[in-house]
């Protein structure tokens, strides 16, 4: 006996999403993941000049607009053989760390926790309190968490002229004069997140959640005895309560193409894992559209992608494009990056139960942390008016490559430039990865792969747990179909 | 108990728009809506409510049984692909967007349009894109949209255009504080319908890049601290925005960010006919002349001002800091030493 149940609109993430599940014996046996909005980016970019791709290219997502701006910006840099001054790589960094920082700010106090709100938990001894704190757009805290992202986004208005869509990043560094005056701004809006991070978010130094090597030395990190209780150590409370680690588990194979590049290379390590480490290979990724609204059935690397929508093609079902990595499904994000570079609590709590909505909410807040403290060596080893930028002439044709992180995963531009113009271009997102409709192999993407086996005892029970494995991911459906 | 219901939907854009109003400052978005006593029914990046309990908020709306003040749509309409609208359908319903938000904007009594993708079309409009994306009243320049050109809301009043890539909170929230105080007019709108709050300076007003533009010091490549306008594809003295006066992120600015204002507030600014940081020029001359200047006025002040260029200004403007500093003049005292 089984149902079919089309679930949308699903609120609370980056854009336009829905769910096909079907349900057998109260278990979901097969879900389908839909992006409904396409918008052609991909076809935008054609024909334009190369160095438009900088207006273009950050319009795709308002969420992420610095990461693809960086994307783009590399793209180009690869194409032109230029590599940005170390000052301008230090703004840059930081331009793209604000981001990436409110991001995670954001995706937890404004999308993420609402959910403990619903009225599915109404008998819960936490539940009074947290809808105090967490009640979607009325909640004290995030309240407090929008004014101090708003003052974390000043870095934006110091070195990026305003934020989303700047046109600062540039192949050859950034626009933005680093002055004395700006040195010290930034290291004041620095001291007022760490406050907020150490005070509100996790009572504890940054410095100690950092290290953090296990569940236990995390939740002693961040001080169990406070109270009020900060907001990450009430999230461990309701992730033990409501059982999120059994919830979820992704297809347990991650990517990442690193970040945040310094004189010792990067920040983040770059890489795939599978029970092990691998190095990139970038000939592995091709994009398949075998269940993709898009036309043709052979996956291509997207050096060779195509973007022709085909709304009426059987079978198909997302706007998405299904990539692949060897052919295997890959998850992204803030786990999928540290289990890649190699850092000790993801390791530990990928070992405990794999990818699931604590361990991604985890790692997300762990980078919190990390990035906050990369941004302070950062700004103080910025050289005032030293320069940050190196301008050269765009060559009429080739082709290049970006990549980065976005907060939510990896994120890669490909294009090719012939006659001064565009003639490809490419864009594999995040969410792309994450939440990817079937291949030609028939395996589910892995959102999909997530959901699939989701226990659904009743219909309210459904509604919420299924968004927790959602919302886990921080999807940014602008960016997933562009 | 008469608080003003608010519904915010989205269709063909980033989600940026939202992404900024976040950044409100003072106040924060949540103390503002607290304020102002506006009920926000619907928000998909903002609101509990998921799947049909999300759907049935909209229906209450759509059928008439609760009253709709404020309607923002925040993206493009999508029409393609031949009008069918079926390149974004309303998640759950699967029914285009375009109908579901045309049913909106019929019980609304203001429609505003967030952003210049829900204006006039924006970056999903542009040339190559077959979405047929539209704006809610207006296809970039033209008159209408998904609406007709003489479409009025039921309070009286066309489409509202809060146009800009990505819109400033700051233009957004005064302008709903105007409409839910319920005073803003006609009058208070320009010709393309967006609130003269905002509209009724140039992006060149406050710019700190001012004095290279009054003696046309240029920079000639980006990074550089000269006026962006000769060479660097600079709209900001044609651009209808306060960016300059309100400033963005604290202190910021398209032009004090060092590159060019790209007029994203105007229609299609999307498709400017040139690279964007490449200024278009005739004979030497930019061919797009600063607002309410004639031509020859502009090219007799130029050659004046080239002519006459301090030889700071003319250093700074391809500098890529301000090396030297305005000279200092002491007045000359006779007798304080002696």
């Amino acid at each position: 006996m089984s149902s079919k149940r089309i679930i949308g609109p699903i609120g609370r993430v980056e854009g336009d999403l829905e769910v096909t599940l079907t349900v057998e014996g109260g278990q979901v046996a097969r879900a389908e993941v839909n992006a409904p909005l396409y918008r052609g980016f991909e076809r935008i970019l054609q024909g334009r000049p190369a160095e438009d791709a900088l207006v273009v290219a950050p319009r795709i997502c308002g969420i992420c607009s610095v990461s693809q701006s960086v994307a783009a910006a590399r793209a180009l840099a690869s194409l032109a053989g230029i590599t940005p001054p170390p000052n301008g790589q230090l703004a840059i960094n930081l331009v793209h760390a604000a981001e990436n920082l409110a991001d995670h700010l954001t995706h937890f106090y404004v999308f993420f926790m609402p959910d403990f709100c619903d009225a599915f938990y109404s008998n819960a001894d936490w539940h009074d309190e947290t809808v105090r704190r967490y009640a979607a757009h009325r909640g004290e805290h995030i309240r407090h968490a929008l004014k101090i992202r708003a003052r974390l986004l000043h870095i934006m208005g110091q070195l990026a002229g305003k934020w989303p869509h700047s046109l600062a990043i540039r192949p050859g560094g950034i626009t933005t004069p680093v002055t004395t005056s700006v040195q010290h701004a930034l290291r004041y809006i620095l001291r007022d997140v760490r406050e907020f991070m150490e005070t509100r978010l996790f009572g504890a130094r940054l410095e100690a959640i950092v290290e953090a090597t296990d569940w236990v030395s995390l939740n002693a990190a961040m001080a169990q005895h406070l109270h009020p209780l900060p907001d990450a150590a009430w999230f461990l409370r309701l992730a033990e309560a409501c059982e999120l680690e059994a919830l979820g588990r992704g297809p347990d194979a991650w990517l990442s193409y690193g970040a945040y590049p310094g004189a010792d290379g990067n920040l983040f390590a770059g890489g795939t894992w599978q029970s092990g480490y691998h190095p990139l290979s970038l000939a592995a990724i091709t994009e398949d559209t075998a269940f993709s609204k898009m036309q043709g059935d052979t996956p291509l690397p997207p050096e060779r992608g195509k973007t022709h929508p085909e709304l009426n093609k059987p079978d198909a079902y997302s706007w998405c494009k299904a990539p692949r990595y060897r052919n295997q499904v890959m998850e992204t994000g803030a786990l999928a990056r540290q289990v890649v570079h190699g850092t000790q609590l993801a390791h530990e709590l990928v070992r405990r139960a794999g990818g699931n909505v604590l361990s991604r909410v985890v790692m997300r807040l762990w980078e919190m942390a990390r990035l906050a403290l990369a941004m302070e060596s950062w700004v103080n080893t910025l050289e005032p008016n030293a320069p940050g930028l190196l301008n050269t002439a765009l060559p009429s044709q080739g082709s290049g490559i970006g990549l980065t992180e976005a907060a939510r995963g990896s994120l890669g531009h490909w294009l090719s430039v012939s006659n001064e113009q565009i003639c490809l271009y490419q864009i594999v997102a995040p969410t792309t990865w994450n939440f990817s409709p079937r291949d030609h192999l028939g395996q589910a993407g892995a959102l999909e792969q997530a959901l699939e086996g989701l226990v659904l005892p009743d219909k309210d029970h459904n509604r919420i747990r299924l968004q927790h494995i959602i919302r886990s991911f921080d999807p940014c459906m602008a960016c997933t179909v562009h | 108990m008469n608080r003003c219901s608010m519904v915010w939907l989205q269709s063909g854009g980033c989600g940026g728009c939202t992404l900024s109003l976040l950044t409100a400052e003072s106040p924060d978005l949540i103390s503002w809506l607290e304020g102002e006593e506006i009920d926000l029914a619907y928000h998909p990046s903002l609101s509990a409510e998921s799947d049909d309990a999300a759907r049935a908020t909209l229906q209450r709306y759509t059928e008439g049984s609760a009253t709709l003040d404020i309607l923002c749509l925040e993206g493009a309409v999508m029409t393609g692909p031949n009008g069918t609208g079926l390149y974004h359908c309303q998640s759950g319903s699967r029914r285009p967007m375009m109908d579901v938000i045309r049913e909106l904007c019929q019980q609304a009594r203001y429609v505003v349009a967030i952003g210049s993708c829900a204006s006039w079309g924006g970056i999903t409009s542009a040339p190559g894109n077959d979405t047929d994306a539209v704006g809610l009243q207006f296809t970039g320049q033209i008159e209408g949209g998904l609406l007709p050109g003489d479409f009025l809301s039921r309070a009286g009043l066309p489409v509202i255009n809060i146009a800009g890539c990505p819109i400033h909170p700051g233009w957004v929230l005064d302008t709903l504080a105007e409409l839910v105080a319920g005073r803003l007019t006609q009058n208070d709108l320009d010709a393309l319908n967006r609130p003269l709050l905002y509209s009724g300076v140039l992006a060149h007003h406050a710019c700190p890049r001012n004095e290279f533009y009054e003696y046309k010091a240029s920079a000639s490549a980006p990074g550089q601290q000269g006026c962006l306008m000769e060479h660097l594809g600079c709209k900001a003295t044609q651009a209808h925005a306060d960016c300059n006066i309100r400033l963005w992120n604290g202190q910021g600015s398209c032009t004090r960010g060092g590159y060019a204002c790209i007029s994203c507030t105007d229609p299609e600014w999307e498709e400017p006919g040139h690279a964007f940081e490449r200024t278009p020029k005739l004979a030497g001359i930019p061919i797009g002349l600063p607002t309410d200047m004639p031509k020859a006025w502009f090219m007799a002040l130029s050659s004046l001002s080239k002519a006459a260029t301090p030889k700071r200004l003319a250093h700074n403007a391809q500098d890529s800091r301000l090396s030297i500093p305005p000279a200092i003049r002491l007045r000359k005292r006779k007798g304080r030493h002696e």
